[in-house]
């Protein structure tokens, strides 16, 4: 489909990130990798800037949490070069008590609102972020809600407590 | 207030009002607030505040079986339902790994540019209506009827539809529906052509919108900005084209694009979208009666709800029924992108899978919330009037805003 492959893709960005570039899987063609928190930005801007790859185009930004690893909270990217018609999705993990990353509003303006909605729903805070407050949640909440330990409805209520069949 | 608005201008001396569009504002169509600081007329800065109707649908999917994420997906982009339902409905066969019969595909490609025609509609009517002109509106909107008419033969609702099943349909159209369809497919060309006879080459029209709330292709890529706006500005991004799905690759029509991205520019690249849309519903109609007319869905038990007759009296079904129903279907653990082509741009799903009964993590690329964000600072030094329209031109849902 796109113009260049994975793997000439994933050869490229090893040439320049050897050892930052962990556990390369590729679910349904598009190339997943995890990266560390401090490589992050200097990956996104090499992506974006690389004249080969031009991954201009920043689709999405979020996050998902994993209570039972070490690394709880991990960011994820998806970003896609229109030029070559190739995503790529970029994961980093970061430890809970520590979730700083740097922001990506310096490469894409659309990378703000993206960044609010991540903090608000997983308190991820991007440093150098312009603006970050909650988007869409109120701003008296004190927790952040799609975290896995709070409960969708009230954890005191019995009546729909499916014991058969889990969650 | 923790993030009460403060603006660094208080100076009571100061000529600058404040104004706050919103959040029922009826020019804004819709849940928003602006808080906006005038100068006169003119938008000296301004401060968008989202979340209004914001329902927690990526929380609530973490705890609902596949095919009760649907009718959650409905109230995405309420004016155009069907798009976000097949959308999610292929990126759940997407992880099955189903592949849908050729047939099922041209049902889809008929019911999502239905849809896309009926949100063009009110997006464009609308923005008629916000400029000073009701009569196109109110024209354009017996069609939107139309179409409604024709979800309603198909899956029996209008507005939230619920349409269809993974795999395919719950159920076959019917010929009313096919009819119905013709008759939308013959009837709508001329009102459409009218609606651009009034509006194109209107002077009045072209003096509101012309050169209103311009965006250069970099500005807009840098905010990534999707469908029928993006366009706008020459960048000939579609999902369709790009990535196709549901079998868009088989067909012939065109992706139009704008010159300079302004209101003027959108209004005409959703009127061509809409005869391209037509386009591709007769292709598709023409499609269809080549295939066995009985096949409506995929061939995946596993999946797929059987029939009600079948459940009561054939064991097989009865099991498969109580699988699905209590979600007890094994399911692949992995992660899955899939993005279709909304009225909006591009409608992405991403499902993060662990083989258990919901998704682990379900996160809604939703149009609107990305193309909005650009709205407060494209708005300084706009007037107030021009800020308006610009809105209505891109058609922001507060449904998809705020998820």
């Amino acid at each position: 489909m796109g113009k260049i492959s994975n793997e000439e893709l994933l050869n490229s960005i090893k040439a320049k990130f050897e050892s930052e570039v962990s556990n390369v899987t590729e679910p349904f063609g598009l190339l997943t990798f995890e990266t560390s928190r401090d490589n992050i930005i200097d990956l996104l801007t090499f992506l974006k800037t690389d004249e080969k790859l031009q991954f201009i185009y920043l689709t999405d930004i979020t996050a998902i949490h994993y209570p039972e690893s070490d690394k709880q909270i991990g960011v994820i990217y998806h970003i896609h070069s229109l030029v070559n018609n190739v995503r790529v999705r970029i994961k980093v993990f970061l430890a809970d008590g520590d979730v700083h990353l740097p922001t990506a509003t310096g490469l894409w303006n659309g990378a703000n609102w993206m960044e609010r909605e991540t903090y608000d729903f997983f308190g991820v805070v991007f440093d150098g972020h312009p603006d970050l407050r909650r988007i869409l949640n109120v701003d008296d909440l004190t927790v952040f809600p799609m975290r896995k330990e709070y409960p969708l409805e009230d954890p005191n209520r019995v009546d729909k407590h499916d014991f058969f069949f889990g969650r | 207030m923790k993030n009460h608005l403060v603006f660094e201008d208080n100076d009571p001396q100061s000529e600058l009002s404040t104004l706050n569009l919103g959040p029922t504002h009826p020019a804004t169509h819709g849940v928003f607030q602006n808080v906006l600081q005038l100068d006169g007329e003119r938008i000296v800065s301004g401060v968008s505040t989202i979340g209004y109707i914001h329902r927690a649908f990526e929380k609530i999917a973490e705890h609902r079986p596949f095919y009760q994420i649907t009718p959650l997906t409905d109230r995405l982009n309420y004016c155009s339902s069907p798009i976000n339902n097949m959308g999610w409905h292929m990126t759940a066969e997407k992880l099955l790994g189903i592949t849908t019969p050729k047939r099922v595909d041209y049902m889809r490609v008929i019911i999502m540019e239905l849809a896309r025609i009926a949100d063009h509609i009110v997006c464009n009517g609308v923005l008629g209506v916000d400029t000073g002109a009701f009569t196109g509106f109110l024209y354009m909107m017996k069609y939107r009827e139309h179409i409604y008419e024709i979800y309603e033969e198909i899956c029996g609702s209008r507005l939230t539809t619920n349409i269809g099943r993974i795999g395919g349909f719950e159920r076959n159209f019917n010929t009313i529906a096919f009819d119905k369809i013709r008759k939308f497919l013959n009837d709508f060309p001329s009102v459409l052509k009218e609606f651009e006879a009034l509006f194109n080459r209107n002077r009045i029209f072209m003096d509101r919108t012309r050169d209103v709330a311009a965006v250069t292709a970099e500005q807009a890529l840098s905010y990534s900005w999707s469908g029928p706006i993006l366009r706008a500005t020459g960048v000939d991004y579609d999902v369709r084209v790009m990535e196709p799905y549901s079998s868009y690759d088989e067909f012939d029509f065109e992706v139009p694009v704008g010159v300079n991205g302004d209101v003027y520019n959108r209004f005409l690249v959703r009127n061509e979208e809409m005869w391209q849309s037509m386009r591709l519903i007769e292709q598709a109609l023409g499609k269809i009666e080549k295939e066995s007319s009985e096949i409506f869905h995929a061939d995946v038990p596993e999946f797929y709800l059987p029939p009600k007759e079948e459940v009561y009296n054939n064991m097989e079904a009865l099991i498969y029924h109580f699988k699905i129903v209590m979600g007890e279907i094994d399911t692949p653990k992995t992660e899955v992108y899939h993005a279709v082509e909304g009225a909006n741009g591009e409608l992405g799903f991403y499902l993060v899978n662990d083989g258990g009964r919901s998704p682990y993590r379900l996160h809604f690329r939703r149009p609107s919330f990305i193309n909005y964000q650009m709205y407060a600072p494209m708005s300084r030094g706009m007037l107030l009037s021009d800020a308006i329209i610009n809105m209505s031109s891109l058609n922001i849902i507060a449904g998809e805003l705020d998820a």
